[in-house]
């Protein structure tokens, strides 16, 4: 009885992991299917966002579901800028030398970070909450926010994908990028659009971990191994495949606290991600997207 | 009218050339077959033409205009529509969004497109919810000249229609490849089909290590016993 309590407990912690996991996934998985390079600035990417929510904050007072829009703004337009400074350039180049620069611009973001805010530990406002009592199971409310934020961003980008044209242009350009060109999409705007999403989702994942836990500027650098993980396991390239890794990973490295230390949480993920290369290279689902 | 003339061509894909001065022209109303052994260039001209390889020596001309090394945006918004051998289709998208897709350059009403190119190909009508990369070989052919119908051209461009098709399908492309020509629409093609492709065709063209060998009308190059000697198989 007391185990399968823990397990539930666990369990709801694994999709709280998850649902964060699961909003830079989708953008990794995205960038990696329309421009086809692991970007690696990612999880930096994630650090910014939170701390663009945050610094919004400070400066308005608002609410602070308000950091939620503001870093997603705010990280978007700095993804955009890096790509059309830095990416863009070299776009023509190996995969390989746009994932080493992506590590380099990984490096700066956490610096710039660094710059304006220290390395002090920021938490947003809210304080300690007293969990909600439902059976034998605690639950944060702030744990119920993060789930119910991450699927109304996956469902908005969802319509987006499958009913705006652009959506579907992202689509058709991950699928097959000459036709795409034959065809007259317009390839760098497209290219920019999804770094816009991307940057706003790494914000979202940014902006709820900063809630579920605090704000560091690694943050972002130390869930980047998972939320790769989650990435390649979905099968990267394809978004929604993202999110069965980013549950899967999720509740794996919670779950995984029954037996093991804390602290190889992220082995968890690493080890999953491994055997999900080695049984089933193009990730567990079939199909493209 | 004259709808697309490239004179004397050279090219290639960046090393030797391939083109060494090969010419075509298409008009309006009329079906355009380019047949040839492998490695005759005849992909290679078409590519050429649409501006996805260099053009080094030689001139396209469309409606009169030049367009030689034009990218194929431009191409597209010109109403020039490419249909390439393979990888032709968008597959994890529904039908429907591939012929979408075709439209993208394109603003305003895509619905009465639409109901054009289900007019050509009925079936596609029926499948339009059906993941394009989950249909048959020729399904994907119809989606994949569809696609290329949506930006209403007036000069389309296929690279093999029918290659991998069963022959009762190899028939009923051509057929619709008809129906498209009477549509108004100027098609080129590449056959490895020669013979049918050539029963189709208003004019033909035989290329031969990259440069014109015949160029007559389909009937007058399917009767000529040279050409039945070196390219269709006696």
């Amino acid at each position: 009885m007391y185990i399968l309590v823990e397990l539930l407990q666990l369990s709801i912690y694994g999709i709280v992991l998850g649902s964060i996991l699961t909003l830079g996934a989708i953008g990794v998985s995205m960038i990696f299917g329309i421009l086809r390079f692991a970007h690696f600035a990612h999880g930096d990417l994630i650090t910014v966002g939170a701390y663009t929510g945050l610094g919004f904050l400070m400066m308005t007072n608002a609410p602070f579901w308000f950091a939620l829009p503001a870093g997603m703004a705010g990280a978007a337009i700095i993804a955009v800028l890096i790509d059309q400074t830095v990416y863009k350039r070299i776009r023509r180049r190996q995969p390989v030398i746009l994932l080493i620069s992506s590590f380099g611009i990984g490096l700066i973001l956490r610096s710039f970070v660094q710059i304006i805010w220290g390395p002090h530990v920021f938490s947003f406002p809210g304080g300690i909450q007293r969990p909600w009592l439902v059976w034998e199971l605690a639950i944060i409310p702030n744990h119920v926010w993060i789930f119910l934020a991450a699927l109304i961003i996956v469902t908005l980008l969802h319509l987006f994908l499958t009913r705006t044209r652009v959506g579907k242009a992202m689509r058709a350009m991950s699928d097959n990028m000459d036709l795409a060109l034959i065809t007259g999409i317009p390839a760098e705007r497209i290219i920019m659009i999804t770094w816009l999403l991307g940057g706003a989702l790494a914000a979202g994942a940014g902006v709820l971990l900063g809630l579920d836990s605090r704000l560091t500027p690694t943050m972002g650098w130390n869930i980047l191994l998972p939320v790769f993980a989650a990435a390649i396991v979905g099968g990267i390239g394809r978004p929604y495949g993202a999110i069965a890794g980013g549950m899967l990973i999720g509740l794996a490295m919670e779950i995984s606290t029954l037996f093991l230390e804390p602290s190889y949480k992220p082995a968890v993920a690493f080890l999953i991600m491994v055997a999900v290369l080695i049984a089933r290279p193009h990730g567990i689902f079939k199909g493209a997207w | 009218m004259r709808l697309l003339e490239a004179n004397n061509i050279h090219g290639g894909y960046g090393g030797a050339d391939i083109l060494h001065g090969a010419s075509i022209r298409v008009d309006n109303d009329e079906i355009v077959v380019i047949v040839g052994a492998n490695g005759a260039g005849k992909s290679t001209l078409m590519k050429a033409v649409f501006g996805l390889l260099h053009v080094r020596e030689g001139e396209v001309l469309y409606q009169g205009k030049p367009i030689t090394n034009t990218r194929p945006e431009q191409m597209v918004s010109r109403g020039i529509a490419y249909v390439p051998q393979e990888y032709n289709i968008f597959p994890s998208l529904t039908v429907q969004e591939n012929l979408e897709m075709g439209a993208y350059a394109l603003r305003g009403n895509i619905r009465p497109r639409l109901e054009k190119v289900f007019s050509v190909f009925p079936r596609l009508r029926e499948r339009r919810r059906q993941e394009a990369g989950l249909m048959s070989g020729g399904e994907r052919q119809m989606v994949a000249i569809g696609r290329a119908l949506m930006i209403d051209p007036k000069l389309l461009m296929l690279d093999e229609p029918t290659a991998g098709l069963s022959p009762k399908l190899i028939d009923e492309t051509f057929e619709r490849i008809r129906g498209i020509r009477n549509l108004g629409i100027g098609v080129v093609m590449v056959e490895q089909n020669a013979k049918q492709a050539l029963a189709i065709a208003d004019r033909g063209y035989v290329l031969a290590t990259g440069a014109n060998r015949f160029e007559d009308t389909g009937a007058n190059l399917l009767a000529n016993r040279e050409v039945a000697e070196m390219f269709l198989g006696g």
